[in-house]
């Protein structure tokens, strides 16, 4: 039907509605695939994030204890509550020593591993698997290995055999806060875990580098190792660098599992998530309280992610590609 | 290493002699560095195939004395933890974890990066909004809204609430993005729906794609920890992971048996990542960001 009237450009008046008629409705189209294709995800987005969040916010303001429906208003108590409580404080400080060890630690690891693996000329398979497998491993099963056999507070672990090599006594991994030695086991534990697959990464980003850039360094008389790294490589790293940096500091809020299991009595070092666990699902089972706990957690991160998505300029880099 | 040899090259001799140290050195450094990342692994069997007695002993031992095949029933045996139970139900969520993830981000992927449609750009945004919350801060909020469905111990709960992840339907967005479109254009030229282009042109030609966030979400899946011990209250609904936790609080310490249940646990994994590697580690660099 269309393609005759399209033929007939005499008259122009008819001829416009004509032409927008099926351009609109491919458009319709187009529209209603969109949603047929978006909406099932966009549904659940909304259910099981969307209402959650909101709910959370709700019930932040309401006195809720035993039950997840509010019974009575109590406007910002909740958030006065839980500020005052010194664990939950507490978690936040634990929350920012905890991002301060672990991620400069695993950048500089993920990276390291990664120019190694770059440079070597036969078995860089092998060895880039050996490095990626603990991806594999869960927090859970990591933390078992570690808390019940390297880092055993008793004569028989790996770490106090080790040391008792050299003469030095055993030491009490987690059982104790001072000297806080319960963070080399859960900065190790991370590191092991997740370097691998930052790894990956780098690799992919070193790849990525033209040789040129390495060839006109050597006319121009750099020396390769640490000239042509800190001027070539460590720039050309900077989009996948800057990547790796959020993604580590939004895994390490997200830290509940390691710490859950390594320390789960304990009453140091304990992350946030872990605080929230206890406030709303522990025995209190407050959560108007959790929820409060949830709402000043999720600000604080958007925060921080936006401060520092602003000053390494994340995204940037995408552009570029 | 026959430098001396009068070639005019670039590569004076003393500069090739210092590339063999070098690389001596690197493959030294590299070399101990995967021992150590080996130790944990290697940990593992030791502690599952040693009697309890060896593993405490005073003496350090690399090898158990008398390997123990027995051990490996063990945790299947155990009275106090359902092993067998937990098992399967981490195999149950970690399927259908991944087979709906993969259809519902796939398609919604699709949608925002191909069909256009006027405010496809906020409908993104959106979805952005979510990926800057961290998945487990929500978990109390989601517990209240799954415990007031019902789903509290259900497979549903585990399941269903995980499917909308904003950052896989990030990824497969950007994935299409740069999906060659001639394709699919002359697929549509032929006459096929979105639809149709969607099943019969674009997923076939993307199946590396999938294969590596299938692998990525299985491994989240079995992997995951908060959510399960959230919603796993009876210890019939518990995961793989609840479960190896729960051996970590027991009373009685019986490492043979842990260290046994924990290989059982990691070893379908290692066998995943080791035949599927090449692919996973191109999915990877390829969708460029994983958390």
């Amino acid at each position: 039907m269309s393609t005759t009237t399209k033929l007939d450009l005499t008259d122009a008046a008819p001829a416009k509605p004509e032409k927008a008629r099926p351009r609109r409705s491919l458009r319709a189209n187009s529209t209603l695939n969109f949603w047929l294709f978006t909406s099932p995800f966009l549904i659940g987005l909304v259910i099981f994030v969307f209402v959650p969040m909101g709910w959370s916010i709700y019930l932040s303001f309401f006195e809720a204890r035993f039950t997840v429906s509010p019974s009575e208003f109590i406007g910002l108590d909740n958030y006065k509550a839980i500020l005052d409580n010194p664990d939950f404080t507490g978690s936040l400080v634990t929350f920012t020593v905890f991002a301060a060890f672990i991620v400069p630690t695993t950048w500089a690891l993920s990276l390291g591993l990664a120019l190694l693996v770059h440079r070597l000329t036969f078995m860089k398979a092998f060895f880039r698997s050996v490095f990626f497998i603990p991806t594999a491993v869960s927090y859970v099963a990591a933390a078992l290995i570690w808390k019940m056999s390297i880092f055993n507070g008793v004569r028989f672990g790996l770490a106090n055999t080790v040391i008792g090599w050299f003469g030095v006594e055993n030491t009490a991994w987690l059982a104790n806060p001072d000297p806080p030695w319960y963070w080399l086991v859960i900065v190790t534990l991370r590191l092991w875990l997740q370097a691998g697959f930052y790894m990956i990464l780098f690799l992919a980003a070193l790849q990525n580098i033209p040789a040129e850039l390495y060839e006109a360094a050597s006319i121009d008389g750099a020396k390769p190792g640490w000239q042509t790294f800190r001027y070539i490589t460590l720039p050309q790293l900077r989009a996948t660098s800057t990547a790796v940096i959020l993604l580590l500091l939004i895994a390490a809020y997200q830290a509940f599992d390691e710490f859950w299991n390594l320390l789960g009595k304990a009453t140091w070092g304990q992350p946030p998530l872990v605080e929230l666990y206890k406030t709303a699902l522990g025995e209190s089972q407050d959560y108007g309280q959790g929820s409060a706990g949830a709402v000043i957690l999720t600000v604080l991160i958007l925060i921080i992610t936006l401060f520092q998505g602003k000053i390494m300029g994340f995204g940037r880099g995408e552009e570029s590609k | 290493m026959t430098t001396t040899a009068p070639d005019v090259t670039k590569t004076p001799r003393k500069k090739r002699g210092g590339k063999v140290i070098g690389n001596t050195g690197l493959y030294i450094a590299t070399g101990v560095a995967a021992l150590l990342f080996l130790v944990p692994f290697y940990l593992i069997v030791r502690n599952a195939l040693m009697t309890d007695p060896e593993i405490t002993g005073e003496d350090w031992k690399w090898f158990p004395t008398d390997i123990q095949w027995g051990n490996i029933t063990e945790p299947f045996n155990d009275e106090t933890v359902d092993f067998g139970r937990a098992l399967w139900n981490s195999w149950v969520v970690a399927v259908l974890h991944t087979s709906g993830i993969l259809l519902i981000c796939s398609l919604a992927g699709y949608g925002l990066a191909r069909i256009p449609y006027r405010h496809a750009n906020k409908v993104f945004y959106g979805v952005l909004v979510t990926l800057m919350i961290p998945t487990a801060v929500t978990f109390v909020p989601s517990f209240v809204l799954v415990s007031s469905l019902g789903w509290v111990d259900t497979y549903r709960g585990l399941i269903i609430p995980g499917l909308f992840s904003g950052f896989t339907c990030f990824l497969f967005r950007q994935y299409f993005l740069g999906f060659p479109k001639e394709l699919e254009e002359a697929a549509r030229v032929d006459g096929l729906s979105y639809w149709g282009a969607y099943w019969r042109v674009v997923v076939p030609n993307s199946l590396n794609f999938f294969a590596a966030m299938a692998t990525i979400t299985f491994i989240s899946g079995w992997n995951s920890f908060l959510w399960p011990l959230v919603i796993g209250q009876d210890p019939s609904s518990w995961t793989i992971q609840v479960a190896l936790s729960s051996y970590m609080t027991n009373q009685t310490v019986n490492y043979h048996l842990i260290f046994m249940a924990t290989a059982i646990s990691i070893l379908p994994l290692l066998l995943v990542f080791l035949f599927l590697q090449r692919w996973l580690v191109q999915g990877i660099a390829q969708t460029g960001i994983k958390g």
